[in-house]
């Protein structure tokens, strides 16, 4: 959907999101009082973000002309909010949450051995392309670390209560070998994979021992 | 008149009494709109804010403000009005409102639905954070429910009263949990304070007066305006009155939820509700307001401490959102720092100076200070670095963080500093 009034302007010539996504685009303006449609730039985002995982410069240019801001006033939300990407990462994002108080209960460890298990460091993506592990701000689940969510351009699921073999578990039902053939594209180092390396720690009871550093230790 | 723990089933996380609340039919059998019709058919909209101040409920987000007072803020020569309920949950340590929302989301519903009758809105939004796609996704559901119920929608209840609900997804930033930079960012800007005053209820949302009001705040709405303001205060204490759900986390066996008569003492909460600490564990510390919070040393005088807003204060920090974070003794405060002092570098949104610069060196600090091993010494130009973190820096940590204080719009430089400054002070044998 476009402004009449705007289609003589230079922004929108062409807005393919409005126009594999009409409905949705209306949906989204009709909640928000129609002279203060700017508002709509955060859930447009996210629909735009729903092909592929990231937001095309194409979709911010879109965006900037449904709402009649420029494309560098979107840009900007992007930048700031944590949840919007620019540019590809791997399929699945695993963004642990490592934050006091799920550092307090093994976060930190658990986010170490699952990048091991996986063969990345933390912001890396294997090297197939399926996931991207990140460590992230507080999720809201600090009773059930350690924990994460992951995002995908489809939305978000959290998963609580983790171990590092219940995560794995996870990754290898996403249909793929986390590590195909490494082609050196996303990091040097790769360890066994899960099905045929060393077994992974056994899972840790929640809370047993100090997991964190100590001055006396 | 705090009372004990038992005698009170739950007012908020009703779900724990009533598995399928969460259905709609099954809210509207246990009372569930019955405040709202009433309201919308039979009371002025001063009448419903009278009940509210009578209550002596007080904002569930960390403020504490009285709730009623706030919507009688609400400038009545500028319209439309809106209400915004804040869903935007992200101190570190809490995780309430998700249940709520979650198990017993009606209940909140109903209390935004009744804010916004109180201030005669006839939109309101629920800005939740981005993290919380699924359940801004459930809510829809429940909205939907409602307005086929004939519960929103127009002309309710055949009056001239018509109210919408919806929900509005953040993208994740901390920042927009302040009130200011939540109506910023649900204007569809960068989420950044703005200059108080004017605040909210004069100039809010569009320019226009707003109620912003916490999740846990709303969902107390419907059960004092059916059950009346003198039930509501003989729970909790005098200054206090309600419950309030306390998210215990860290170094405890039984994390989770607990909601409680306001006054109940951590001791209660740590030991009796919270299952107490592994064997051979100490409560060394406790943050009673999640990352923003002050170190409380655990004294037994503090332990015996009714969490209340005026009584945590007498031991040295606030009450805030009552995200009980429980430090054990083998934790080393130098690295509690650490990962306080990296979540709000991270925060930070940028737009004061001090804030945003001072948290960045603040984490610099930290990160030497935490890093408990020998460098040399490095002499450029005459000029000695030492390379062993020293007393000098500990010093500069603290100078830098009083630089912080008061010079913000918000208060998330001001929250950065708390576990800095009182850290630094009560356990000076961590660093």
């Amino acid at each position: 959907m476009s402004d009449p009034e705007r289609s003589e302007g230079n922004s929108l010539k062409y807005s393919p999101l409005a126009e594999r996504y009409a409905s949705e685009v209306q949906a989204i303006l009709a909640k928000y009082p129609s002279e203060q449609k700017r508002s709509a730039v955060m859930p447009l985002l996210y629909l735009a973000q729903s092909q592929g995982g990231y937001v095309t410069k194409q979709a911010m240019q879109d965006i900037a002309g449904i709402l009649e801001i420029t494309p560098t006033e979107v840009a900007s939300i992007v930048g700031f909010y944590s949840l919007y990407y620019d540019e590809p990462a791997g399929k699945y994002r695993i963004q642990v949450c490592n934050d006091l108080p799920c550092a307090l209960r093994g976060a930190d460890q658990f986010l170490e051995k699952l990048c091991e298990n996986l063969g990345i460091k933390v912001g890396e993506t294997t090297s197939d392309g399926l996931v991207t592990v990140e460590a992230v701000m507080c999720l809201a689940g600090c009773d059930k670390a350690p924990m994460f969510q992951v995002q995908t351009g489809e939305g978000l699921e959290y998963h609580e209560r983790q171990t590092v073999e219940s995560a794995l578990a996870l990754v290898e039902s996403w249909g793929n070998q986390p590590h195909g053939e490494p082609n050196g594209e996303t990091n040097g180092e790769t360890s066994a994979s899960p099905a045929e390396g060393e077994p992974t720690s056994p899972s840790e009871p929640m809370y047993s021992s100090p997991m964190y550093p100590s001055k006396e230790a | 008149m705090a009372k004990p723990h038992g005698e009170l089933s739950h007012i908020l996380l009703r779900h724990r009494d009533i598995p399928d609340i969460g259905q709609l039919e099954v809210y509207q059998q246990y009372a569930g709109f019955t405040a709202f019709r009433k309201i919308v058919t039979s009371m002025q909209p001063t009448e419903v804010i009278d009940v509210v101040k009578a209550s002596g409920l007080r904002g569930r987000g960390g403020a504490g403000f009285p709730t009623g007072m706030k919507w009688a803020f609400t400038d009545t020569k500028n319209w439309p009005h809106y209400v915004v309920a804040n869903a935007d949950e992200s101190e570190p340590g809490t995780f309430k409102d998700r249940e709520i929302m979650e198990s017993n989301p009606f209940q909140f519903l109903e209390g935004v639905a009744i804010a916004a009758y109180a201030v005669q809105a006839q939109a309101a939004y629920v800005y939740l954070r981005g993290e919380f796609w699924q359940l801004a996704h459930a809510l829809d559901q429940k909205i939907a429910e409602m307005e086929a119920a004939g519960l929103l929608g127009d002309k309710l209840f055949g009056t001239d009263y018509s109210l919408r609900i919806y929900t509005h997804l953040g993208a994740g930033a901390y920042i927009c949990g302040e009130e200011t930079a939540m109506l910023e960012s649900l204007e569809g800007k960068l989420g950044q304070p703005r200059l108080r005053p004017p605040f909210p209820p004069s100039y809010g949302l569009y320019g226009k007066p707003t109620v912003v009001n916490n999740v846990e705040t709303l969902a107390n709405v419907p059960l004092i305006l059916s059950r009346g303001a003198a039930w509501y205060r003989t729970l909790g204490t005098e200054k206090s009155p309600g419950t309030k759900i306390f998210s215990l986390s860290g170094c405890v066996n039984k994390p989770g939820n607990y909601e409680l008569p306001l006054g109940t003492t951590f001791r209660e909460l740590i030991f009796t509700h919270g299952g107490g600490l592994p064997e051979g564990r100490q409560v060394k510390a406790i943050m009673p307001a999640g990352a923003s919070s002050s170190l409380i040393i655990a004294t037994e005088q503090a332990l015996d401490t009714p969490m209340d807003y005026e009584s945590v204060p007498n031991v040295g920090a606030q009450l805030g959102s009552a995200s009980v974070i429980v430090v054990d003794d083998s934790v080393s405060i130098s690295w509690l720092l650490n990962k306080t002092l990296h979540f709000f570098k991270h925060e930070s949104c940028g737009k004061c100076t001090p804030c945003r610069e001072g948290t960045y060196w603040m984490v610099h600090l930290a990160e030497r200070i935490t890093k408990d091993v020998t460098i040399a010494d490095v002499t450029i130009a005459d000029v000695t670095i030492a390379g062993d973190p020293s007393a000098e820096e500990v010093e500069l940590l603290k100078s830098v963080a009083n630089q912080i204080k008061g010079k913000c719009l918000c208060a998330l430089g001001e929250f950065s500093i708390e576990a800095v400054l009182s850290g630094i002070e009560r356990f000076p044998e961590d660093f």
